[in-house]
């Protein structure tokens, strides 16, 4: 696609999963410097929400505000200025088995909340709403490249409007019949802000390029930490992460089934 | 900031107004709308729907089986109209495959499938064959299945924001073409009945047991419809012009809109600082208007401050439903046609326009005051765009 590579800079990390639940020991462990440490955390509790909300919202709206929050505060920015891009493959697969289910029972008993909960682009409405946020969030999805083709959009986003961008993706578990269905495992939540401009706190500088080819050389995640994540449908995110987190070269992810993402990550 | 003009060298769309442009064209010539009694559910439900007879016996390409739905039936359909399939196959010779990005958006893609996967395992115990590809289960079924039935290469994501999906795809094509990662696009938008939808929205008690009217006062909730349709769009060409678009979010309440209209105002007046337009040049928009009682009193409040009075605003569900993921696109489609024609559509269903109404919004169709038109899209979870076309490049 287009040869010449953009230069954006990555200002705040956030990364949340059972077994790495922050970007302090998600990157340390990433990096090799340390084992992961035992047991796993239950679900983010977002600091944003207030305790009853925090309780309330659904995993995918609390994965999604953890990782949000976490990068913007990383990049000690306010995020009620910040356009978005949320990724996720699958949604809220939790609601999506319960509205299928329902529907089969009794389908006039259909929960309002859990309906309007159901839809792709919660999460970013109820961070919004948490931040005050009138600047406009898209919420992409692309199957298994969801990451990468999420990733580029807020990519582009920045190259294009000259502003930051805040960049989240996250996919939860499928549960009941869906499960049979789709394959997804374990909460796996990353965020990024990322600036066109290097600053003060600036972390990585990120060189990109899409290629429109068959992605056959894709980098892959290294071998102990694939079990860290596995089954996530996003955990093609790894070998990205492990780059910020201080792995040397560049990564090439599949942003589309003929659609290659190249990165050069400083 | 200034967006890219982008011409719109194609455009195709089937609503149950019919299959392709023209037939949307007559229909809204003569006032004959697409809404029917609700006969999709199996438990009864009072409503009315913009329904697409023959979606049932409608097929896919056969390379493209495994990802049989209602939802890429009507994308196929879709892009059987209007000779789309013949605009893309020039395209893709003048730009290549992997040049033409792919953006579509939808609210709920193929959940239909899932729905019907849940059916099959309750009674049986187990999925069918045809049932069993798992992108058919997720949103971007309907972006692989267009990407795949263009055969191109290049940038492909299926936007999902709720109702605002498939007018947010023409920003994202802006984007991605004034960044250089795509010379071309194919937007669209496609959403087709299910179970989940028409139930959630009569739990929130948003559907109306009889056809929609939007703006009027005796309005009672809106009526859902399904559509598909596509657009060409490059950076050069004969027009007409997508000039700008605006978006924003609410951030008030996941399916309420902002009280003041606050996200509605920023993405109209968004739309004309990128477009290079100022609210007098506007002859015409195509309002959200869904016929709810919150959505039509705080846009009619919108615009009514922000644009004068000669303007010609009103909204097009009274003929199709609100198609949700796929209204954007449609809508943006109708617009395209009023600068066609030189004509506004006025209203369908609605006799006695609210109080909230100013002069702008019209119950009768007219002449085309000036060749530039807004369509406005708001969305579940505070998600606003506002698309400027025009008949020209420049105003």
């Amino acid at each position: 696609m287009n040869a010449a590579s953009t230069c954006v800079f990555v200002d705040g990390v956030a990364f949340w999963s059972p077994r790495l639940p922050g970007w302090d020991v998600a990157s340390a462990v990433l990096a090799g410097a340390i084992a992961a440490p035992p047991g796993e955390a239950h679900r983010p509790a977002p600091a944003l929400l207030p305790a009853a909300e925090r309780r309330r919202a659904p995993d995918t709206v609390a994965l999604a505000i953890e990782v949000a929050s976490r990068a913007c505060a990383a990049a000690a920015l306010a995020p009620g200025e910040l356009a978005s891009v949320f990724a996720t493959t699958h949604g809220d697969l939790a609601i999506t088995d319960y509205l299928c289910a329902i529907l089969l029972d009794s389908p006039l008993h259909t929960s309002p909340t859990r309906f309007h909960n159901s839809v792709h682009n919660a999460a970013a409405g109820y961070w919004c709403i948490a931040t005050g946020c009138h600047a406009p969030y898209t919420t992409v999805s692309a199957a298994e490249h969801s990451f990468a083709a999420g990733l580029l959009e807020a990519l582009v986003q920045v190259a294009s409007q000259r502003r930051p961008a805040l960049f989240v993706a996250y996919d939860t578990a499928a549960s009941g019949p869906l499960s049979t269905l789709v394959s997804s495992s374990g909460l796996l939540g990353v965020g990024l802000v990322l600036s066109p401009e290097r600053g003060l706190g600036t972390v990585a500088e990120v060189r990109w390029s899409a290629e429109s080819r068959d992605p056959a050389r894709i980098t892959e995640a290294l071998p102990q930490n694939v079990p860290l994540v596995a089954g996530n449908a996003i955990a093609a995110c790894l070998p990205f992460f492990e780059a910020l987190a201080g792995r040397p070269g560049p990564v090439t992810l599949a942003a589309g089934p003929r659609l290659a993402l190249q990165l050069v990550i400083q | 900031m200034r967006a890219l003009p982008l011409a719109v060298s194609a455009v195709t769309v089937t609503s149950a107004l019919g299959a392709g442009v023209a037939a949307h064209a007559a229909a809204l010539r003569e006032r004959r709308g697409g809404l029917r009694r609700n006969d999709f559910t199996a438990t009864p439900l009072e409503t009315w729907i913009g329904r697409i007879a023959e979606l049932e016996s409608a097929s896919v390409p056969d390379s493209l089986a495994r990802l049989d739905c209602r939802n890429n039936r009507l994308a196929w359909m879709a892009l059987r109209q209007d000779g789309f399939l013949d605009a893309v196959a020039a395209a893709r010779a003048r730009h290549g495959s992997g040049r033409i990005a792919v953006l579509v958006g939808t609210s709920t893609a193929s959940i239909g499938a899932t729905e019907e996967a849940y059916r099959a395992i309750a009674a049986t115990g187990a999925v069918p064959p045809s049932l069993r590809e798992p992108v058919l289960h997720v949103a971007h079924s309907l972006g692989r299945f267009v990407q795949d039935a263009l055969q191109l290469d290049g940038v492909c994501t299926t936007v999902a924001t709720a109702c605002s999906s498939s007018a947010k795809v023409f920003a994202q094509a802006e984007r991605y073409i004034r960044a250089g990662c795509a010379d071309a696009a194919i937007v669209g938008g496609v959403d087709t009945l299910c179970g989940s939808v028409l139930f959630g929205f009569n739990s929130l008690e948003l559907v109306s047991p009889e056809p929609c009217r939007p703006f009027d006062v005796a309005r009672n909730g809106i009526s859902i419809g399904e559509a598909g349709g596509f657009a060409l769009l490059e950076r050069d060409g004969r027009g007409p012009w997508m000039l700008g678009y605006g978006e924003s979010s609410d951030a008030h309440h996941m399916s309420s809109p902002h009280p003041e209209g606050l996200g509605a105002r920023l993405a109209l007046r968004d739309a004309l600082a990128s477009s290079g337009l100022e609210a007098i040049d506007i002859g015409y928009i195509n309002l959200h208007g869904t016929a709810s009682t919150r959505n039509d009193e705080v846009e009619a409040a919108a615009v009514s401050e922000i644009f004068p009075a000669s303007l010609h605003a009103g909204s097009t569900k009274g003929w199709t439903g609100h198609a949700l993921g796929a209204a954007g696109f449609l809508e943006a489609a109708i617009s395209l046609e009023a600068l066609r024609s030189g004509r506004t559509p006025g209203m369908l269903n609605t006799t006695s326009l609210d109080a909230a109404c100013g002069p702008q919004i019209r119950l009768d169709p007219a002449p085309l005051p000036r060749p530039f038109v807004l369509s406005s899209s708001f969305g579940f979870g505070g998600s606003n765009c506002v698309l400027a076309f025009g008949s020209e490049r420049r105003p």
